[in-house]
């Protein structure tokens, strides 16, 4: 077996060959879901996120046959499809397993527990961050922040959520993923393998009987405000704030103009240049 | 008025005003039916009575502001799409719901998504757009199920679709899952994402509402902001006025979470305070006190046990140094070091940082590169010095608010905890155990 040019490193000389095709019939049937995934925006090149995702639930991960598909279907150039494939953590670049088993390490989930967990992981199933298992069921990763501090520490295996995770719970989830046995998410349907993941990700809804409906409507955390509110819980106590703070109530409300802030947050004032006799942004080279 | 009646109500049930999460208990919250049960649908039969006009006047008089940060009034946003001028215009929600500590609008879409979908429908029928987005997070596929059902129940009910409720008013909505970048939830990084390319950041002007998605002017909100219409319709804008202050009325999901008792989503009018959400539901973890906590997720400044009793809106968290932002409160205790919190959360901002602009760029890696140093006992004093004036580099130099984000963390635990750090650079080393700080620390029968 040939090894590829990225496997050995730096490649001199003679550039890479053209990516091989799909076969035909795979090609056929990709190209009938392209079609659909196009069809949803105005603009065919708004279609390659979900077709990268497409093409991911095809192999596992993102090839250079599957990019070089992307980039017939929508008329671009391989270069633009790579670029856009690099840019975003969830497509993967070499083959991995199964289960993708990301743990949040971001600082609210680390600090309860998170990295305690990681840790265990790792040398639970003897890989390091990226890795895959000998049997190729599960890939370990570390994940940024997912939505969902309040169920910390969290881990997500093929983006269904496990939430309060501890080091023993962690180990067994990935023991039954390994086994085979069937595993159900804290919240969220039924585990699906990473390919399948990746075709509801293409926009694809989830057709299985039930997936939908899976992990009832909210976890418990979600309805902590509504028991209080809704007096099926007791308050632990109930305080009034010290007087002050703003609370002054009167005065007109701030009634921005286009100019001022026109958009959002991130309007030009606040991240222009530091002094504003002398802007240094791009905004003073281009003029007005 | 209402104000000081309701923040000085002596139970949750007047603290706290469940809006959106009302029924989130029911069984099958999530489908048509349920929210049809709890009047879903009604504000946007309202809505149609009513010209495009009138009803961006009416949302503007509500006095909604934007949930997902800026808080930038939602109305005043809708009426910046200019009218007439022939081009399609276009509705695009952030659902990239990834500031860390950030948990509401994932919740809220899983439980009650119909409420977004509602919303959709009103804000195009102002705008006058006949296709919206909705750009999810890609790793989330729990919500993304719900959303994709919601939609296909909201066709078949016509309430998507053509001619909607016999109003005129065709609609298309599409649901576009992203692929994991952080930056993507700046909004123009967003537009480039949707239009397919690399996430990054958009020079502006021109803006979103003059030159957005494919270049046509387009309105970009977050999730809650929209999903919060339908009901100021349904009652109307004076009941939504009741609740909060005159600036920022109405009612919000605060996202308690950290070494909490009681962690969740709280939704009560704007202007609660921390220390109101930690009384009623339970205070900090027992045995434990509170050390610092963010308003609104990681790029907002750090407060400390000083600002329990800040009012949690946009003009009381701005006055208190920070900013609202999420109302994401991440709370931690004494076992916390800070330096471990701030290295964790500037090897975020670094991994995400897109690389468009030098400050960001550079800044935050230098910035993880001297305090990996400094939590590793490696720092010297003039560290402390350099780490300020890189995120002053940063801050305020940046193309989008990642970099301003990035810088936040630095200033506000170099000004409130400046001790700390100098303890890691004498003592050669962090003086905290991490063990102490995990969920299970203070149970014994699961020490890991």
């Amino acid at each position: 077996m040939t090894t590829s040019s990225s496997e050995r490193g730096v490649s001199l000389g003679m550039p890479e060959l053209p990516a091989p095709a799909y076969p035909d019939d795979v090609r056929a049937r990709l190209e009938t879901d392209a079609r659909e995934i196009v069809a949803r925006y105005p603009d065919s090149r708004s279609a390659l996120l979900p077709l990268l995702h497409l093409v991911q639930s095809e192999e596992g991960h993102v090839t250079r046959t599957g990019m070089q598909f992307c980039a017939d279907v929508l008329g671009l150039t391989t270069a633009e499809v790579t670029a856009v494939a690099t840019f975003y953590t969830m497509y993967r670049r070499g083959p991995s397993g199964d289960y993708q088993v990301g743990v949040c390490t971001n600082t609210l989930c680390a600090v309860m527990g998170g990295d305690a967990i990681f840790e265990s992981l790792q040398e639970h199933l003897g890989v390091g961050n990226g890795g895959t298992t000998e049997d190729g069921k599960v890939t370990l990763e570390h994940i940024e922040c997912n939505a969902a501090c309040d169920f910390a520490p969290v881990v997500m295996v093929n983006w269904e959520f496990f939430d309060n995770q501890t080091p023993a719970s962690a180990k067994a989830l990935v023991d039954d993923l390994r086994a085979g046995r069937p595993v159900t998410p804290t919240r969220g349907a039924p585990l699906c393998t990473f390919k399948e993941t990746a075709r509801i990700l293409a926009g694809f809804p989830d057709e299985r009987d039930g997936a939908v409906a899976a992990g009832g409507s909210a976890g418990p955390a979600s309805l902590a405000g509504l028991k209080l509110a809704k007096g099926e819980v007791s308050a632990a106590r109930v305080v009034h704030p010290r007087d002050g703070g703003p609370h002054d109530v009167g005065g007109d409300v701030h009634d921005p103009s286009p100019t001022e802030h026109l958009s959002s947050h991130d309007a030009p004032q606040d991240t222009s240049a530091s002094d504003p006799a002398h802007p240094a942004g791009p905004t003073a080279e281009e003029g007005e | 008025m209402t104000v000081a009646a309701e923040i000085r109500g002596s139970s949750p049930e007047k603290l706290l005003a469940p809006v959106l999460s009302a029924f989130w208990d029911e069984d099958e919250s999530w489908t048509l039916d349920v929210y049809r049960r709890h009047e879903g649908y009604e504000g946007l039969r309202k809505a149609l009575a009513m010209a495009p006009d009138d009803l961006i006047a009416y949302v503007k008089e509500s006095g909604l502001r934007g949930r997902g940060g800026a808080g930038f009034p939602t109305g005043m946003k809708w009426q910046f799409i200019p009218q007439g001028d022939g081009k399609p215009h276009y509705l695009v929600v952030n659902a990239d719901e990834s500031e860390p500590g950030t948990c509401k609008d994932i919740p809220l879409l899983f439980a009650n998504p119909h409420s977004l979908i509602e919303g959709i429908v009103i804000a195009c029928y102002a705008i006058r757009s006949s296709h919206a987005f909705i750009y999810l997070r890609g790793e989330v596929v729990p919500v993304l199920r719900r959303l994709h059902e919601a939609v296909r129940e909201a066709y078949a009910a016509g309430f998507l679709g053509e001619n909607i409720l016999g109003s005129g008013l065709d609609l298309t909505l599409t649901v576009h899952a992203g692929a994991g970048a952080y930056i993507c939830g700046e909004e123009t990084a967003l537009l480039d994402s949707l239009e397919g390319r690399r996430g990054q950041p958009r020079l502006r002007p021109p803006f979103p509402a003059v030159a957005g998605l494919y270049a046509c002017p387009t309105v970009v909100n977050n999730v809650e902001s929209i999903a919060s219409v339908p009901a100021i319709l349904n009652k109307g804008k004076d009941w939504f006025r009741s609740m909060g202050s005159e600036k920022s009325p109405g009612f919000t999901l605060y996202s308690l979470s950290g070494h909490v008792a009681g962690p969740g989503q709280y939704e009560a009018p704007l202007g609660i305070t921390l220390r109101q959400l930690l009384d009623m539901s339970g205070g900090m973890r027992p045995g434990h006190r509170l050390k610092f906590w963010t308003p609104g997720g990681s790029s907002t400044p750090m407060f400390t046990d000083e600002h329990l009793d800040v009012p949690l809106d946009y003009e009381g968290v701005g006055a208190a140094g920070s900013m609202l932002g999420t109302k994401a409160l991440q709370c931690f205790d004494e076992t916390t070091c800070v330096v471990r919190a701030v290295t964790r959360w500037t090897e975020f901002y670094a991994h995400e940082s897109c690389g468009k602009c030098t400050p960001c760029r550079e800044g935050t890696y230098w910035l993880v590169q001297l305090l990996r140093d400094i939590e590793a006992g490696k720092g010297q004093m003039s560290d402390l010095d350099k780490l300020n004036d890189i995120a002053d580099n940063i801050n305020g130099k940046s193309f989008c608010a990642l970099g301003d984000g990035a810088a936040s963390p630095i200033f506000s635990s170099l000004k409130y905890f400046r001790e700390e750090y100098e303890e890691h650079i004498t003592g050669r080393g962090c003086p905290f155990d991490p063990a102490k700080s995990t969920a299970w620390a203070d149970r014994t029968e699961v020490k890991a």
